[in-house]
């Protein structure tokens, strides 16, 4: 089943409590995905060169301190931690991050990279993890979030969404792919690595492979009709987009509403019932292979 | 004088709220239930047996008013999948629009939407009539077996596909015929059937405009040895 959710903040008053309206409506998908969750929020940008890295210690009480120390230069960045999960900023080139994380941090996965996006994602139910992970505390200016009932590949951390690829894009997707062997077998020819052997890893870092190549997010999109068998409702964001799709039989629900202050997507209308104004709101279901976007 | 009973589903559950209409709800007694605090709640009057009113005051979720039988339930704002699913009498009306598979299986009754219903509106409906007064998504009708599926506005690709005897009447455009689905010509009994329903559920609109899709009877002779054509 599944549940995806995400809310785009259009004014900058609301966007203290960007955590306060998106955890109510991830913990309220809790009854489609009750196996494992995650949320992406994204912050304004750095500046360059500097970067957030979103990182998960694969153990409960991992001490992050001893972590840290173990660092070869400690200056490498803060460390912003949170339970299991830590957001990592550093100036230091992100080829040179990401290799040092490969040598120092058995322990410790890189969940996301990029000027604006951090993510946290964990096995569990949603409103477990939203506690420890103190959801309702998060600002920003847009949120994608999932809610995970396993039907393809095994109960994981890293089987959970949101799936990311390449700098500041994630990808949340309730349905399941039919051919994501066939698109990973021709992706990684091409060099790109997977971490996972989860379906929607494919259609995520096909799409980045397409914008790698030069495409708009919406052109990527475009080639996964073609590309991608499967059902999908797919929301994706950037760090300035959120941007909604759903395949061509549409079996995956999806709602949005709009008022001036906020777009919000949901599986289900119930988890936006919440929302400030919302009696008000244009509430709509997307068309079958109609791009929505909306832009921060 | 009418007796209005108030129900609020921020107080209650909904098991709590169809208990009281399958078992406590005396019709001789009250002749209306206002359902207040909906918010997007699955089931909603779902299973009803008795002739009463029901208002449900606000966006409601998937299988609203379910199995219908012999009440009038309005929702008053948008619904979600499967509202009014296998009606067997009674009316249902949407006064916003529907999601997927609007009256499917339905036997029975009315389904009104003054809205857009999107996909599968009417799949395997099997009796009942069903009237939206603005458009439709795709499969809409998809294999149909009886009763009739009043289209105001557009109806998005593959109306009828695999449709049995239920008639399809659409004002607007058709984006696509599905599979032994057919235009044909409208007949002053359609004409009739068409203003009456349209009567019934209280949407203007000129009969004449509208075209009527029904079976072309061609998959009811499919034979799996000839090469699985038709």
């Amino acid at each position: 089943m599944c549940g995806i959710v995400g809310i785009l903040l259009k004014t900058d008053t609301l966007r203290p409590s960007l955590g306060q309206l998106a955890t109510p409506m991830l913990q309220c998908m809790g009854t489609r995905g009750p196996d494992s969750a995650g949320l992406a929020v994204f912050h304004n940008p750095l500046d360059e060169p500097r970067r957030r890295y979103s990182l998960r210690a694969q153990q409960p009480a991992f001490d992050w301190q001893r972590w840290q120390n173990s660092w070869p230069d400690a200056d490498l960045g803060r460390l912003d931690i949170q339970d299991t999960h830590a957001n990592l900023i550093s100036s230091y080139p992100v080829a040179q991050i990401h290799e040092l994380l490969k040598l120092v941090s058995a322990d410790v996965r890189l969940l996301a990279t990029g000027r604006a996006i951090r993510v946290f994602k964990d096995e569990g139910h949603p409103t477990e993890i939203s506690r420890r992970c103190a959801f309702p505390d998060l600002e920003g200016t847009h949120a994608v979030g999932h809610t995970r009932m396993a039907t393809e590949s095994v109960v994981s951390p890293e089987h959970a969404h949101p799936f990311t690829a390449g700098e500041d894009f994630c990808l949340v997707h309730n349905g399941s792919l039919s051919n994501p062997y066939s698109v990973r077998r021709k992706l990684e020819r091409r060099g790109i690595v997977f971490e996972t052997d989860n379906d929607t890893e494919a259609g995520c870092r096909f799409l980045q492979w397409r914008m790698r190549e030069g495409d708009s997010l919406e052109e990527a999109i475009h080639h996964s009709f073609s590309e991608l068998d499967g059902f999908f409702t797919f929301l994706m964001a950037t760090a300035d987009k959120l941007v909604l799709v759903r395949d061509g039989f549409s079996c995956k629900p999806a709602v949005v509403a709009e008022t001036d202050e906020y777009v919000a997507v949901g599986s289900e209308f119930r988890s936006l019932a919440h929302l400030p104004g919302i009696a008000d709101a244009n509430v709509f279901e997307p068309f079958p292979e109609q791009i929505y976007s909306w832009n921060v | 004088m009418e007796r209005v009973t108030h129900l609020d589903l921020a107080n209650l559950t909904i098991r709590e709220v169809n208990q009281f209409l399958h078992h406590e709800l005396d019709a001789s007694q009250t002749a209306q239930v206002d359902i207040q605090n909906p918010d997007g709640k699955h089931s909603i009057a779902a299973g009803m047996d008795v002739d009463v009113t029901v208002n449900i005051l606000g966006h409601a979720g998937y299988f609203v008013a379910g199995m219908n039988k012999q009440a009038t339930v309005t929702i008053h704002g948008n619904v979600g999948w499967s509202v009014a699913e296998n009606i067997m009498s009674g009316t249902v009306r949407v006064t916003g629009h529907a999601s997927q598979c609007t009256a499917a299986s339905g036997h029975g009754g009315l389904v009104v939407i003054e809205g857009n219903a999107s996909s599968r509106c009417g799949i395997s409906m099997k009796g009942c009539d069903i009237v939206v007064r603005g458009d439709v998504g795709h499969f809409a009708g998809f294999m149909a077996q009886a009763g009739r599926l009043v289209v105001c506005g557009d109806a998005g690709p593959h109306l009828g596909d695999s449709l049995y005897e239920a008639i399809l009447y659409v004002r607007g455009n058709i984006a696509s015929l599905g599979a032994d689905a057919q235009q044909q010509e409208m007949t002053p009994d359609d004409i009739q059937a068409l203003s009456e329903l349209l009567a019934a559920s209280g949407i203007e609109a000129e009969p004449h405009e509208f075209k009527k899709v029904a079976s072309a009877r061609r998959l009811y002779h499919w034979n799996a040895t000839e090469r699985q054509e038709y």
